[in-house]
């Protein structure tokens, strides 16, 4: 991704059949590799939040975001670098136990990256590891003698640094606005 | 009181609250029961049977660009649906508001590839400003006030209601129809800010040779009157783009022309010098602007547009304000001071004699040869008077009259302008001249535009639709010819068109029509035809290799204009 930045758009939606749809539209549109994507009902109710990443220029990604914000349904959509963002992601590891045993450092490993064992049977052991991707992508290069069967990362979960809560905001302004007209 | 009554009883309902009267139409399996419904509400409801329903869309188009109401359309499912892809890609691009209602298949059919059945939605969604499946009868309130709400407001837009069959018959108490004035995701008038409005005033105050362009965005919003008032006092050139013709008459002093690939010199030229250029309602095409990285590069641009997303998409601007033409005018209005631009204005004028001489006198006024199509045009717009309704075609027809026509009322072009549709013009009159039975609806077209969706003569026929019909017959894909010729070498690879006899073709659906060959038979056979009461096919055969200049070549720029074969433009000053 040479000259390109990782962005992150951040988009608050109403909770409405096909808007995944009509977003991922613009993202083809322009070209644009999504490297990741979550979906979920944000902390306002009945409000849905996408947290997209993708590689981009800034002026493709602000087009890109005025764009979607333009969709009916779409509340408000922003973009953020990783400096203006805390950001997660969350990683699964399933190994053979027996592979796992053998491991002499199995302990040290844990504990250096602070994973987590969500499950021990006799044939496979699953690990959980979050943070930023290159964390765990680190994980997975020391498990890899260990012969990983399967290994799955969710995409970004990211909070803002900034102080205000636009989406809040917004929601109370047009709240205002109905009460207004009425 | 409520009542029982179907979703098809309720969609009419629906859309008769909203003030419709017209519908633009195509019946099929999957859209009986509404159409079953609309036997009974004839007197309320006009419904225009087209012939294919690429027709019905365009048919809106007109209706909804001459009238400013809403366009609709009934189709049925699968292919109904899927022949109104180009009208709503049109209306997507030219902001036009239309609700088109596909029938579709029972919801518990749906995902099944049962008969007739197409994602529609999936199809529609990037083509539409909004779309909805409605699969319950409960829904259709709600979706019809949605949908005209959205259609009609802010920039306005194609909507697509997909209808189930299920919805169709199931029944539904029927309560008051409530139309729909706010969505909360959803602003279509933003408050203009006033800070934004002081600094645009401050840039245009202090101009020395500040342009403006005026939009197809001026057309919508109806501020004609604002936008003359704003150039007449701070004495600015205005410039209009293709779709915002008739927003200022083509007599007024201010006019300098239209912009663009095959705009007028002077105010393409102009882009180059001015030192503010107030963009209003428009979007920088690529038509508009040619190379944009050296559009204006020495002004400093204001875009004035209801769409934030144009906002520095495809130019750079200074300043921009964000809302509806009309408020933005009234409120820049007051701030903006009186001035005197006579310099700059005169300064025009060495590029506006080359072009009349170089270009519009032998295109226009040819003494000798065959016929010219700018001429044909000219006589036309002359004797069609000044309330007018041009609707054009796609290609050299559509840039021959959209220069050529005479523009006093507003309202008055009516022309596929970011899509470029072949096909769209006979049935686009059609719907002008519905959406305006008052006012002459002149159609011009070139021998294969017409051909795309000839079908819709049928519509003229049965509903004796008083559009006048001129094809400016070339036997060439003319506008193709014309760049193969200038940069293909002359390789006319599947431009030539053998062509059938127009006149019976028109007599066929009973239409009066006559061949113009000679310049002799072109002034009596135009006024027969304005006289007439009723359609009217002029089959006018012109000039073969006619070429539309000036041109300024794809993606070149203003400087690069040619304006004859072979001769490139030469700045006098």
């Amino acid at each position: 991704m040479e000259g390109k930045t990782l962005y992150t758009v951040t988009i608050f939606s109403e909770n409405r059949v096909g808007l995944l749809n009509q977003i991922s539209i613009i993202y083809t549109r322009r070209k644009l590799n999504i490297e990741s994507l979550s979906v979920s009902p944000s902390s306002i109710k009945g409000v849905h939040k996408f947290t997209i990443t993708s590689y981009s220029d800034r002026e493709t990604i602000e087009k890109l975001v005025k764009q979607v914000e333009k969709r009916i349904g779409v509340l408000k959509s922003f973009f953020y670098t990783d400096d203006e963002i805390i950001y997660q992601e969350i990683a699964l590891y399933k190994v053979p136990t027996e592979k796992l045993l053998e491991e002499p450092n199995l302990e040290k490993i844990i504990r250096k990256y602070n994973a987590r064992i969500l499950e021990m049977s006799r044939d496979y052991t699953v690990l959980e590891k979050s943070g930023h991707p290159e964390e765990t992508e680190a994980l997975f290069e020391d498990l890899k003698c260990h012969d990983i069967r399967q290994f799955v990362r969710s995409g970004r979960v990211a909070v803002t640094k900034d102080i205000n809560e636009y989406v809040t905001m917004f929601i109370e302004e047009r709240k205002q606005a109905k009460e207004d007209m009425r | 009181m409520s009542e029982k009554i179907t979703g098809a009883e309720a969609l009419l309902r629906s859309i008769e609250a909203e003030g419709v009267d017209t519908i633009f139409g195509y019946p099929g399996g999957a859209i009986i029961p509404v159409f079953d419904r609309l036997y009974d509400h004839g007197s309320k409801l006009n419904h225009i049977l087209v012939r294919h329903e690429q027709g019905a869309t365009h048919a809106a188009q007109g209706y909804a660009r001459v009238s400013g109401k809403t366009g609709v359309v009934f189709v049925t499912s699968g292919p109904g649906a899927t022949n109104v892809i180009t009208g709503l890609s049109d209306a997507m691009m030219d902001s036009t508001p239309l609700v088109v209602i596909t029938g579709q298949v029972s919801s518990e059919s749906l995902g099944s590839d049962a008969f007739q059945e197409t994602d529609v939605i999936g199809i529609t969604q990037p083509v539409t400003k909004w779309n909805h499946q409605i699969r319950t009868a409960d829904e259709i309130e709600w979706a019809v006030a949605r949908a005209f709400y959205i259609a009609s407001t802010g920039r306005p837009g194609p909507v697509v209601l997909d209808f189930a069959k299920n919805a169709q018959n199931e029944l539904i108490e029927w309560k008051e129809y409530k139309k729909c004035d706010f969505i909360r995701s959803y602003i279509p008038y933003p408050e203009v800010d006033e800070s934004e409005v002081d600094e645009v005033a401050a840039i245009i105050n202090e101009a020395k040779s500040p342009m403006i362009i005026s939009g197809h965005g001026v057309m919508i919003a109806e501020a004609e009157e604002e936008l003359k008032a704003l150039a007449e006092k701070a004495d600015i050139p205005v410039s209009t783009t293709l779709l915002g013709l008739s927003t200022i008459p083509t007599s007024h002093p201010l006019n300098k022309g239209m912009l663009g690939m095959h705009g007028n010199i002077a105010p393409n030229m102009a882009t180059n010098r001015c030192d503010v250029l107030i963009a209003v309602g428009m979007r920088f095409d690529d038509r508009v602007t040619g190379d944009v990285n050296e559009f204006a590069k020495q002004a400093k641009i204001i875009h004035i547009d209801i769409d934030e997303s144009e906002f520095n998409k495809n130019v750079k601007v200074v300043a921009s304000i964000h809302g509806d033409a009309k408020t933005v005018l009234q409120k820049l209005l007051p701030k903006v001071k009186e001035a005197k631009h006579t310099e700059w204005l005169n300064s025009f004028a060495d590029d506006e004699k080359l072009e009349q001489e170089k270009v519009i006198q032998s295109e226009v006024f040819p003494a000798e040869g065959e016929l010219k199509m700018g001429e044909v045009v000219h006589k036309v717009s002359q004797v069609a008077g000044a309330n007018a309704v041009l609707v054009t075609d796609v290609g050299q027809n559509q840039m021959m009259s959209s220069r050529y026509f005479q523009y006093t009322a507003p309202k008055s072009i009516i022309s596929s302008g970011g899509l470029g549709t072949m096909g769209f013009g006979l049935p686009a009159a059609i719907g002008a001249k519905i959406g305006a039975p008052e006012r002459p609806v002149c159609f011009f077209v070139g021998d294969g535009g017409i051909q795309m969706t000839v079908e819709e003569l049928g519509v003229i026929l049965q509903y004796g639709v008083a559009v006048k019909i001129i094809i400016l017959n070339n036997n060439f894909l003319g506008m193709v010819r014309q760049w193969q010729d200038l940069f293909y070498s002359k390789r006319y690879s599947q431009t030539p068109m053998v062509n059938p006899n127009f006149v019976a073709l028109a007599k066929a659906y009973g239409i009066q029509a006559e061949d113009v060959e000679s310049r002799e038979e072109l002034d009596e056979a135009i006024k027969r035809m304005m006289e007439y009461d009723g359609a009217y096919v002029l089959n006018v055969k012109v000039e073969q290799e006619g070429y539309v200049f000036p041109m300024v070549p794809a993606g070149s720029t203003m400087v690069n204009t040619v304006i004859a074969p072979g001769e490139k433009y030469q700045s006098t000053k």
